[in-house]
C-alpha cells in the first residue's frame, strides 16, 4: 500500500501540490485523473522519488520514502516499475535487451533464465516476434507494452504509468488499459496510473483520485463518478470535457 | 546561475560519478563500448591534423628562420632548428592540447548530446526509478574509457607531428632528415614526456566530464540538446587552455 500524508510541493513560488492525503491499495486500479498542469504529473513523480515533497510524506508499507538513506531508497526503487508517458526505452537497446536489462542488473539469473523471463513478460504484453527490433522500429502501442514488460521484468510491488495512452489509437489505448488492469490484479501489485482519458476511467478505474488545481477535489470509484458530478461542478465540468 | 553555484553543482555531481558500479560485468561492456566509440572512431581524424599540423609547423618554422628580419642574418640559424621547435612544440603543445581541442569537438559535444538527448527523452529518470545511481551509470564509464584512450590517442598524435614535419621536410627539401632528425633528439627532455602525459590525463578528463555534467542536467527538447552539446564545447577548451597554462607553470 502507498499512502500520501499531507503532501506539498513548490516550485519556487508556486504551490503546486497542496496537502494531499490519499492512500492507494494493492490489487486495485488506482487512477490519478486531472487536467494538464493540475499537478498529477508532479504527484506521481514526488512518490516514485524523481521530485522530493517540499513538506509531508509518502509511505510505502509504512516506510517513508523520501526520509530513507540513499542505499535504502534504492533498495525499495528495485521494487517500482513506471512506464514512461514516452516510454523512455533505451534507444540503443533491441527490445529484448531493454527487458533483459532490470534483470541484468539485479537478478543473479544466468541467460537462460533471463531470456526465459523476457520472453515471458513479452508473451504477456502480446508482443511475439520483436525481440531484436530496436524501439525506433516499431509502433507507439508496441513501445507502450515493451515498457509495460521491461517495468514487470522483476518481480515489482507498485507499478506507476504516467499517462500510458498518450498518443495511441483508441483502440490500442483499450488493449493497454486491459492489460494494465490483468496485470495488476494477476501479480497484486499497487497500480497508479496517471490518466485524462475518460475512458480509462469508465473502464479500469476502480479507484480515482481527481486532483484539481494541486488539490484532491474527489475520491471515489468509477460507479460513483456520475453521482459526485452532480455535486462537483469542477469534476463535471472535466468529465464532460473529456467527451 | 553564477559561476559558484555552477562549480558546486559539478561537484556534486562528480562526487556521485566515483561510485562503485552495480554491476560489474555490465559496467566493463559499456566501457570497452566507449574505448571503442572513443578511440577507434577519432583515429582517422587524429592522424589526418596531427600529421597537417606537424607538416605545417615544419614549413611556417623553416619559412621564419629563412626570413631576414635584420637583426640577425638569416645564415645564422642551422635548419636543424626547425627539427627542434617541431620536436618541442608537439611533445609540450600541439600533440595534447591540438587534440583535445579537436576531441572536446568530436567526443565532448557526441557525450553531451547523447546524455542529454537521454535526459530529455526520460532514459535517466527510468535509471533512476529502477534503483540505479544514473550519474554513475551513464558518465562513469565513459570518464574512464576518455582518461585511457585520449592520452593513447595523444601519444599517436604526438609521433605522427614529428612524422608530418619529416615528411614535409622531405617532400619540400627546405632541409635534410639529417639536419630534422638531430634537431628533434637536440631538443627533447624527458620531462617533456612527462608534461605529455600530465595533460593527456587532465584534458581527458575535462573533456569526459564536463561533458557528461552539461549533458545530465539539460533540461527541455531537441533544441536544448544542441545547445547541451555547444555550450560543453566552449566550455572545455576554456578549460584545457586554462589548465595548459596552469600546468605548464607548474611543471616547466
Amino acid at each position: 500500500m502507498i499512502q500520501l500524508v499531507d503532501l506539498n510541493k513548490y516550485f519556487e513560488e508556486k504551490h503546486v501540490l497542496k496537502n494531499i492525503n490519499a492512500s492507494f491499495l494493492p490489487g486495485v486500479t488506482n487512477l490519478v485523473i486531472g487536467a494538464s498542469g493540475g499537478g498529477k504529473s508532479v504527484m506521481v513523480k514526488t512518490m516514485v522519488g524523481l521530485e522530493s515533497p517540499s513538506s509531508g510524506q509518502v509511505l510505502f508499507e509504512g516506510q517513508d520514502y523520501h526520509n530513507l538513506e540513499y542505499e535504502q531508497q534504492q533498495i525499495l526503487r528495485r521494487e517500482i516499475g513506471m512506464l514512461f508517458q514516452g516510454t523512455a526505452l533505451f534507444d540503443s537497446l533491441t527490445v529484448e535487451q531493454n527487458v533483459e536489462f532490470p534483470l541484468l542488473m539485479f537478478s543473479n539469473m544466468n541467460k537462460e533464465e533471463r531470456m526465459e523471463r523476457v520472453n515471458l513478460c513479452l508473451s504477456r504484453v502480446n508482443l511475439v516476434n520483436a525481440n531484436n527490433k530496436t524501439p525506433a522500429e516499431i509502433s507507439g502501442g508496441m513501445k507502450k507494452r515493451v515498457g509495460i514488460a521491461r517495468a514487470i521484468a522483476l518481480n515489482i510491488k507498485y507499478l506507476f504509468c504516467d499517462e500510458p495512452n498518450s498518443g495511441l489509437d483508441p483502440l490500442t489505448s483499450r488493449v493497454i488499459d486491459a492489460l494494465l488492469h490483468d496485470i495488476t490484479k494477476e501479480f497484486g501489485i499497487t497500480t497508479i496510473i496517471n490518466s485524462h482519458d475518460m475512458k480509462t476511467v469508465k473502464d479500469i478505474g476502480e479507484h480515482i483520485v481527481f486532483v484539481h488545481q494541486g488539490q484532491k477535489w474527489w475520491e471515489g470509484n468509477k460507479d460513483d463518478l456520475a453521482e459526485a458530478q452532480k455535486s462537483n461542478p469542477e469534476l463535471d465540468a472535466f468529465v464532460k470535457a473529456s467527451f | 546561475m553564477n559561476v559558484f553555484t555552477e562549480i558546486g553543482r559539478y561537484i556534486l555531481f562528480m562526487r556521485y560519478v566515483f561510485k562503485r558500479p552495480e554491476r560489474g560485468r555490465v559496467f566493463w561492456n559499456m566501457l570497452v563500448r566507449e574505448m571503442n566509440l572513443m578511440g577507434v572512431d577519432s583515429l582517422v581524424v587524429v592522424i589526418l591534423i596531427a600529421i597537417i599540423t606537424g607538416a605545417v609547423t615544419t614549413v611556417q618554422t623553416a619559412s621564419q628562420l629563412a626570413y631576414d628580419s635584420g637583426i640577425l642574418p638569416p645564415s645564422l640559424f642551422p635548419m636543424a632548428i626547425v627539427g627542434s621547435v617541431v620536436g618541442s612544440s608537439s611533445v609540450l603543445e600541439l600533440a595534447p592540447t591540438i587534440t583535445c581541442l579537436v576531441l572536446a569537438g568530436k567526443i565532448g559535444a557526441n557525450i553531451a548530446s547523447e546524455i542529454g538527448n537521454m535526459r530529455v527523452s526520460e532514459q535517466i529518470d527510468a535509471y533512476e526509478v529502477m534503483g540505479i545511481n544514473s550519474i554513475s551509470f551513464v558518465s562513469l564509464p565513459k570518464i574512464l574509457a576518455g582518461i585511457i584512450v585520449i592520452p593513447c590517442l595523444i601519444i599517436i598524435s604526438n609521433f605522427l607531428l614529428i612524422f608530418g614535419g619529416l615528411l614535409a621536410a622531405k617532400l619540400t627539401g627546405i632541409m635534410t632528415l639529417d639536419e630534422y632528425v638531430t634537431g628533434l633528439r637536440s631538443s627533447f627532455l624527458p620531462l617533456y614526456a612527462k608534461v605529455l602525459m600530465v595533460k593527456g590525463v587532465v584534458f581527458s578528463f575535462i573533456i569526459t566530464s564536463l561533458a557528461c555534467f552539461q549533458g545530465y542536467y539539460t533540461q527541455g527538447g531537441a533544441l536544448e540538446v544542441g545547445e547541451a552539446g555547444t555550450s560543453a564545447v566552449t566550455k572545455i577548451c576554456v578549460f584545457i587552455l586554462l589548465f595548459d597554462l596552469i600546468i605548464a607553470k607548474l611543471l616547466l
